[in-house]
């Protein structure tokens, strides 16, 4: 069988551009395949509970028209997963419309274009509870309770390979998918394809993140990846990176608890007995990967829900007694706080920069060691009249805070701003868990539409 | 005995989410001696990492030498899921900084 090429010029496509020079040399190098993943989870929960992107449309329309006219005038498909950074149902659309849009702009001829959708109701959850299924906690999570769920405001599905593999078999050139792991979007089709499915697995999971997997450490370069019966060789594209042993081995560690272990609807790709080894200059080539199907088909939930309005305040300190006091200054204004609202129905959290900051409690320098500290106050109530008051009182309550040898008694803090900010309303992760399903297109439905004249 | 900083051993020292819930850390050495000396020292550890960050042991979910990478890697569980209210480092990737400082044995 004939090795097939992938070529991958972006990790989360839309949150940087795509350096072009190294993506047109991978794309004259004649691939078989133009793929990338446009999703992460390190966003946070924002844009999956608002049901917005946290990357420009300029430039998720930029990666997009490139790669469009580079599949098009090599007649090879291009796929793309985790649509504008959660992959929902909106994010789909949206990436639909502009492949539509770049076909007939450029006049690209006629091309299937498949699309699927992740998005999954409260009510299909609701129903799969009361028929007794358990859905899940992941990293030490406890299963979902009807309460958790009733917080939540969107969830998405993880889709394995297999609408991938549908929307491939109903004949789509582009295909524009809703959350998926990012691994299955190459694995896909090279199962489709023949390939071994442990294999399939690891290319995927190595490319997924385009240059990450070279060195020097430089994001958005194209990378290519050929998959054989035997083994995956990966091949930095830009003229100054290379793929070595440990770039890539390094690579399989990145953002996962473990080194060994990539989970996906249907299976474990086990990386425990992978070898690595230098086949040129700039291609590493890697074999042993296992995959390990799974008892039971489990998918894996996202879901989001809003904490609620938000502002955030910002104090600047300069008395080296006001520093050394800082606690209690804080304290100070939340008792303000606490004395206007009571205890609860807001949150209220101070971040003291030249302190703890970054790291909160897991700092472990606990002296302050700065002659000035930065403070940013977050307010977070149901409506933005009470997040804003919340917000205002427990910073410039820090003006008036009542320490008794301060010298400065005109003011306790510094203002840059005499007011406080709106900010993006707060929301968290409420899912992340996994669902059983009845079989793997069930959370995830495929369809078929033209794009081009 | 003498000593270097973790810092000037290792090639990579990094942290980052891995999922919502947890941070992981990876620490990466350019080469096998340098691997192998931070290995056999036993600086790093389950329970130096759960003293140096102030943490329960039990919130380390995983702590591997991944030999194929000249790495030691190792996961905690956050305080909060990325991004909550409260979450001060979304990506999880500014919390290695006190890593930098393990002092190494050598000679």
């Amino acid at each position: 069988m004939k090795n097939l090429r992938f070529l991958c010029p972006n990790g989360h496509l839309g949150f940087a551009p795509i350096k072009t020079e190294s993506f047109y040399l991978g794309v004259n190098s004649k691939p078989d395949f133009i793929l990338a993943d446009s999703g992460s989870d390190d966003i946070g929960p924002g844009p999956l509970g608002s049901d917005t992107s946290t990357s420009p449309l300029d430039w998720q329309r930029h990666d997009l028209d490139h790669m469009l006219r580079a599949s098009r005038q090599l007649g090879i498909p291009m796929l793309i997963g985790s649509a504008g950074d959660t992959g929902s149902n909106s994010r789909v659309d949206l990436y639909v419309k502009i492949i539509k849009e770049l076909a007939g702009k450029h006049k690209l001829p006629k091309f299937k274009l498949g699309y699927f959708y992740s998005d999954v109701t409260k009510d299909c959850l609701k129903a799969k509870m009361a028929a007794g299924q358990s859905i899940r906690g992941l990293d030490g999570r406890p299963d979902l309770t009807l309460e958790e769920l009733d917080a939540t405001d969107r969830i998405v599905a993880m889709a394995g390979v297999h609408p991938y593999i549908k929307l491939l078999d109903m004949g789509a050139d582009v295909i524009i998918g809703g959350r998926s792991s990012d691994c299955v979007i190459f694995a896909g089709p090279a199962i489709r394809a023949g390939f071994p499915e442990a294999l399939s697995y690891y290319l995927g999971k190595v490319l997924e993140c385009a240059s990450f997997c070279a060195e020097p450490y430089a994001g958005k370069e194209t990378v290519i990846g050929e998959i054989s019966m035997e083994d995956v060789k990966v091949t930095a594209m830009h003229p100054n990176q290379r793929c070595t042993v440990a770039s890539v081995a390094g690579h399989a560690m990145y953002e996962r608890s473990n080194p060994f272990d990539e989970f996906v609807a249907g299976g474990r790709l086990d990386m425990s007995n992978c070898r690595y080894e230098q086949y040129d200059d700039r291609t590493t080539r890697i074999t042993g990967p296992q995959f390990v199907p799974a008892d039971e088909f489990r998918v894996k939930l996202e879901g989001s829900g809003k904490v609620g309005e938000r502002f955030i305040g910002m104090v600047g300190i300069r008395d080296p007694y006001t520093i050394a006091h800082i606690d209690q200054v804080i304290q100070w204004a939340k008792d303000q706080v606490k004395e206007r609202f009571s205890e609860s129905g807001y949150e209220l959290y101070y971040h003291v920069y030249g302190k703890n900051g970054v790291m909160g409690d897991m700092e472990p320098l606990k002296d302050v060691r700065s002659h000035e500290l930065c403070v940013v106050v977050q307010g977070i109530a149901p409506t933005k009249e009470m997040a804003e008051e919340v917000c205002m009182t427990g910073t410039r309550q820090m003006f008036y805070a009542r320490l008794p040898q301060v010298k400065g008694t005109a003011g306790g803090v510094a203002f840059l701003l005499d007011e406080v900010l709106p900010a993006s309303p707060a929301y968290r992760w409420t899912l992340n868990h996994t669902v059983a399903a009845d079989h793997p297109l069930e959370l995830f439905p495929v369809h078929l539409t033209e794009a081009g004249i | 005995m003498e000593t270097v900083k973790l810092s000037s051993l290792a090639k990579t020292i990094r942290s980052k989410n891995a999922g919502v819930d947890r941070i992981t850390f990876d620490i990466i050495f350019l080469d096998q001696a340098s691997y192998e000396k931070v290995k056999t020292a036993n600086v790093l550890s389950r329970r130096s990492v759960a003293t140096l960050y102030g943490i329960q042991e039990s919130r380390i979910s995983d702590f591997v030498f991944f030999d194929p990478a000249y790495a030691i890697k190792f996961t905690i569980s956050r305080n909060r899921p990325s991004g909550s209210p409260g979450d001060s480092d979304i990506f999880g990737s500014q919390q290695y900084a006190p890593l930098l400082d393990i002092e190494v044995p050598v000679g």
